[in-house]
């Protein structure tokens, strides 16, 4: 919301300044952005005398003149066709900073002649569009006097960051209001003079319920003249951003900035019947201002007349009945929308207007009479004419928009819940300064605060004018003792296995929940639609939700490689976005090389499955998870590498994590290096640490050497290593205390053969050869159960 | 004697352990002086035995005391010689071993909860696909609330038999879950991801934003201004933090209030602390009843304060990135750079600054 100091004046009485003032909107909760003053853009120029203009030399269309800007005569070269000696306007010297045309003036040669300044036209000092000529002045205006300060540009312009609950700020009137109860000034009286109806208003008015439209005031004014506005109201307009464009359509657009309330006006001879409000029915469309076509619809409270729609009510006028400068005669409308059909026209049709922007925020409904009375007023003064009776249409609703709403009011609530201690009569002092009627234990919120619905809202307007500066800073009771862990299991999981993969060397990043729906579909559930997509997506790589952490960390990786990155590993916990549930996951991603090349071995390493492997066993431990206990099972699923991928499991069926090769049609597809690594770890899937206690089990360090025995085994080529160390281990669970290969070996074409160390370890006395020997003997029978066999 | 001087001296010059060798053998061999005399011994006579024992037996000492002293001398100037031998650069380089990092963004949420654990407020989360209800209806949003608008909400695809989703343009749907799940009295904090569909300089379609919520029987403004003060003070890590409450407009809370923060011009940068100006850091307000009420907990009883603000931001403030776009890029440059070690856990006793 922008307006001038000088329109703030009109309604505020007040010697504040403006810095006082400024400050003061924005303690209020009128926050302010700017304050700026045209005049100190445009302080260099000044009102100068064409003294003499000659043709230019060499251009038929360049003049020569000589300008006096109060320091006597200077050279000015001109292309303008209306500069000619004697007449007035605004010169700019060497040095001036021209802001329509982003250029800063100096002495320069054109075609020969130099030019010591220049004559500017209203868009070169950006106070319109028109560009047709250099600005004329008055043949009286004072030749060297500031031209800002001589057009009445001194005027500081306030623009002013809106919350939307205030639609009565969005009038002048209703900042100047704020104002005056905070102590900045009085607000102006402003008594409405009804303006004396002289004919009964030949056009019928009609709303229909339920069209959203609950009352529509209707005056006809004839014999107007709809000239140019005066120029004070001109320079408002231009000075807020608007264009003037003519007295009638300037007057509707003063009263929306001024007081909030949006009008208007209908060339009356170009409609036909009765105005009806009504809802629009389907396959009308209409031309609107903007001179776009709309295609209203049933949900659309659309003004009509017998022959067609005219415009969408308190969102947009027609262009056809529009009024223009042959207008005599014409309709003034000042009706009131609901605010919640205003807004979903204007976002059905995507449509933001001034008017809009008001009845969708909410409009004085009880101002309508002294409003249409107003605007009548204003349009007879500029545009001359006489005015007919207001035809006032209604609907049932309309006494229920209108009736007063009490709101209980108990000032102990202030202290209670904004913290500040004041007195009653203050409070209802600075209430009633607001336009509240207060009455006993009830408050009246005026017509122009229908944000006000609840006690809540008025400690507000008491705290707010009175200053939240005064709330006191009060400690938050606390309970005794040192401060109680907050964090839930799984917080405390995802920020431990966090730590884990940072001290293991993995970076941490942080992608884009969404992905394009091709990185997305080969790890959707069935290779098929991800669960949920974007509806509207700021562009196609970001509309589906990921069903993996890898697309994102594929991606990242890539662009790191491209970037000259040579070795990247990567890490995100994150949720993966699933169709019954967003799941912690925490993602890997291992590419280019695991080890550059160096001194000691030469060639640069690439990762292995086993590299991501170590990985994810690290932070399953660190995780919590019994990791002695999982079991890794063969391919992960078509994302994989089918022989270079496993998964984690705890028993058979809860995976806990899924890791390996990146599948090569993946690794194409992302544009990463073939034998990329990944793995994914489902946080939510790890069991969370048994038992409360902090006690250890009891452990006493045996004190008898442990005995370790190879055993190399031939085993059947599919038989995973896992597998027989876990037989290994089981064979003899009271006296085995580790297992592990140590060797794997396979002649060309001839038999796999796996080395395992097992460890012994006594605890009441040292072993004989013969209890070393049943250990064996049972060791090598499971074994034998896999199929493995001694090697001879 | 002389022959005991003769031995001692060759000993001594002895250039290496064979040489050395060798006057052992002339001395202590068999067929050597030393053991010669000592043979000698048994025939004498018993007096004689007192006076030339001793003295036999101590120049055989004195004979292999200095052979082994000598001995240690030779192996040491061999061991020396052998080891000059062996020298390795080891200027050269050791395996590098990968270091990691930690997001800042995680670092920071991790600091607030920290320092929000010591005030009594607990993490609470929520979805990211929220519905429509939790993230604007229950939060005083009905359909119509031009409120609404502003928020550039991402709408999901519509799935069978499920109510409309969106991606939750805020943290405060958790207020109202944390509300119903957890009851009252309720202090907790909702960090987490949230959407707007919205791209430029200064904002990403997806970023991070904390919550706040205290729910309790006597709760005012005061206890917000406090709280914000206090934990800004501990997240800042400097005492001159200066906070200016402004009324405002969040349809969730009345009454509202934006929350500024004066900064300081440090290095031709703004720093959070001292008041040369006024930054914007964080949305707070008194929970709206309706709010209280759309949780199912009795408003007339029930009172409290919320608050929110970017947790990107505040990183950016207290370690000085200037790009939000860079947090979500996965650079491992960047990462490295603006990222945390893994040992930096923040804890009050070492700080909550890294």
């Amino acid at each position: 919301m922008k307006f001038t100091l000088s329109w703030l004046r009109d309604h505020l009485d007040t010697t504040c300044s403006l810095h006082e003032i400024a400050d003061t909107l924005t303690r209020i909760g009128l926050e302010v952005e700017e304050v700026t003053n045209p005049a100190e853009a445009l302080a260099p120029f000044r009102v100068a005398e064409v003294l003499s203009a000659e043709r230019h030399p060499q251009a038929d269309k360049l003049q020569v003149l000589s300008v006096d800007a109060g320091e006597g005569p200077v050279q000015v070269v001109c292309g303008a066709p209306n500069a000619r000696a004697g007449m007035k306007g605004v010169f700019g010297p060497p040095g001036a900073y021209v802001p329509g045309s982003d250029l800063t003036l100096k002495v320069a040669a054109i075609r020969g002649v130099e030019s010591r300044g220049m004559m500017c036209s209203v868009r070169e000092l950006q106070l319109g569009e028109e560009h047709d000529g250099i600005i004329e002045l008055a043949v009286d205006a004072p030749v060297g006097s500031s031209f800002a300060r001589y057009a009445g540009l001194d005027d500081p312009v306030f623009d002013v960051a809106l919350t939307p609950n205030r639609p009565d700020c969005l009038g002048v009137r209703g900042i100047a209001r704020d104002l005056a109860a905070a102590g900045l000034g009085t607000l102006r009286e402003q008594p409405v003079r009804p303006v004396a109806a002289r004919f009964p208003n030949p056009i019928a008015i009609r709303v229909e319920e339920g069209s959203g439209c609950e009352a529509f005031a209707g005056r006809l004014i004839r014999g107007v003249r709809n000239g140019a506005s005066p120029e004070w109201l001109k320079r408002r307009l231009i000075a807020v951003g608007l264009r003037p464009i003519s007295a009638l359509v300037d007057i509707t657009n003063f009263f929306s900035l001024d007081q909030a309330r949006p009008l208007h006006v209908y060339d009356a001879a170009k409609l036909k019947g009765a105005v009806v409000a009504r809802r629009a029915r389907n396959g009308e469309r209409f031309l609107a201002l903007n001179d776009k076509e709309y295609a209203v619809t049933g949900e659309d409270c659309v003004i009509a007349d017998e022959q067609a729609v005219l415009g969408l009510g308190g969102v947009m006028g027609g262009a056809e009945t529009g009024v223009s400068e042959r207008t005599t005669e014409l309709l003034l409308e000042c009706a009131w929308f609901d605010p919640e059909r205003i807004g979903a026209t204007g976002r059905r049709h995507t449509i933001t207007s001034d008017a809009r922007a008001r009845f969708e925020r909410g409009v004085d409904p009880t101002a309508l009479e002294a409003m249409t009375e107003a605007a009548t007023a204003m349009i007879v003064e500029l545009c001359g004419g006489e005015a007919s009776e207001v035809a006032v249409a209604t609907t049932e609703r309309w006494r229920e928009v209108v009736a007063p709403r009490t709101v209980r009011f108990r000032p102990d609530r202030t202290a209670d819940l904004a913290g500040l201690d004041l007195p009653a009569s203050e409070q209802t002092n600075i209430l009633q300064r607001l336009g509240f009627e207060v009455t006993g234990d009830g408050v009246l919120p005026p017509g122009w605060r229908p944000d006000i619905d609840g006690e809540a809202d008025l400690v507000e307007e008491v705290a707010r004018i009175h200053g939240f500066d005064g709330i006191p800073s009060s400690p938050l009771p606390r309970p005794a003792g040192v401060a109680r862990p907050t964090a839930t299991a799984a917080q405390r999981l995802e920020r431990r296995v966090r730590r884990a993969a940072a001290a293991n060397g993995l970076v941490e990043a942080i992608t884009w929940s969404f992905v394009s729906e091709a990185e997305a579909a080969p790890f959707g559930p069935d290779q098929q639609e991800a669960a949920w997509i974007v509806a509207n997506p700021i562009s196609e790589e970001l509309k589906v939700m990921r069903p993996s952490l890898l697309p994102g960390l594929l991606a990242a990786a890539r662009r790191n490689l491209d970037r000259g990155a040579t070795s990247v590993r990567l890490f995100e916990i994150g949720r993966r976005y699933l169709a019954d549930a967003e799941r912690p996951t925490l993602g890997i991603v291992l590419a280019g090389e695991a080890a550059p090349r160096r001194w000691q071995h030469g060639k640069a390493q690439p990762f292995t499955p086993f590299d991501v492997k170590a990985e994810v066993l690290a932070l399953l431990e660190a995780a919590g998870a019994p990791v002695s206990n999982l079991q890794v099972f063969p391919d992960a699923g078509p994302t994989w590498h089918p022989g270079r991928s496993a998964t984690v499991r705890l028993g058979p069926k809860a995976v806990l994590a899924a890791f390996g090769e990146l599948h090569p049609r993946l690794a194409r597809q992302f544009d990463v290096p073939a034998g990329t690594q990944a793995a994914e770890l489902f946080l939510d899937a790890i069991p969370a640490p048994r038992g409360a206690t902090r006690t250890r089990p009891a452990f006493t360090p045996p004190t008898l050497q442990p005995v370790t025995r190879d055993f190399a085994f031939i085993v059947p080529d599919e038989l995973a290593a896992d597998a027989l160390v876990r037989a290994v281990r089981g064979a003899e669970k009271a006296l085995i205390v580790g297992a592990r290969v140590f060797d794997r070996y396979q002649p060309e074409g001839g038999q796999l053969s796996l080395a395992v160390e097992v460890v012994l370890q006594p605890t009441e006395r040292t072993l004989t050869d013969d209890e070393i020997a049943a250990v064996s003997a049972r060791i090598v029978s499971a074994a034998e159960k896999l199929g493995a066999r001694l090697r001879g | 004697m002389s022959d005991l001087n003769t031995t001692l001296r060759q000993i001594a010059a002895a250039v290496d352990l064979q040489t050395l060798d060798g006057a052992r053998v002339a001395a202590l061999g068999k067929s050597g002086w030393v053991t010669a005399l000592l043979k000698t011994l048994g025939q004498l006579s018993p007096e004689e035995r007192q006076t030339r024992g001793p003295e036999i037996q101590g120049i055989r000492s004195r004979v292999a005391e200095a052979i082994a002293e000598r001995k240690e001398q030779l192996e040491a100037a061999e061991l020396e010689r052998k080891l000059a031998t062996e020298r390795v650069d080891l200027s050269l380089p050791a395996v590098e071993r990968p270091t990691g990092s930690v997001h800042p963004v995680s670092q920071v949420m991790e600091e607030l909860a920290e320092i929000f654990a010591d005030l009594g407020f607990a993490v609470a989360e929520g979805p990211e696909i929220e519905t429509d209800w939790y993230n604007f209806t229950a939060l005083n949003m009905p359909e119509s609330h031009p409120a609404r608008a502003m928020h550039d909400t991402f709408y999901c695809e519509p799935r069978d038999g499920e109510p409309a989703r969106v991606l939750r343009t805020h943290t405060s749907p958790v207020q109202i879950r944390a509300m119903q799940s957890i009851g009252t009295p309720l202090r907790i904090i909702a960090p987490g991801r949230v959407y707007r569909s919205d791209s430029d300089a200064t904002h990403t379609p997806m970023f991070h934003q904390i919550e706040g919520l205290v729910i309790d029987r006597a709760i005012h403004m005061g206890h917000l201004k406090w709280t914000l003060e206090t934990f800004l003070k501990a997240f800042f890590e400097r005492e001159d933090i200066v906070l200016r409450l402004r009324p405002s407009y969040f349809p969730f809370t009345e009454p509202s209030a934006e929350v500024d923060v004066g900064y300081s011009q440090e290095k031709g940068r703004r720093v959070v602390g001292g008041s040369d100006g006024w930054m914007e850091v964080l949305g707070s307000g008194m929970v709206h009843p309706k709010v209280i009420a759309a949780a199912g907990l009795d408003p007339d009883e029930w009172q409290g304060f919320a608050f929110g603000t970017g947790v990107d931001r505040l990183a950016m403030l207290k370690y000085g990135m200037d790009d939000l776009r860079a947090f979500f890029d996965g650079d491992i440059r960047w990462l490295k750079h603006y990222g945390f070690s893994a040992l930096a856990v923040p804890t009050l006793s070492q700080g909550v600054g890294a």
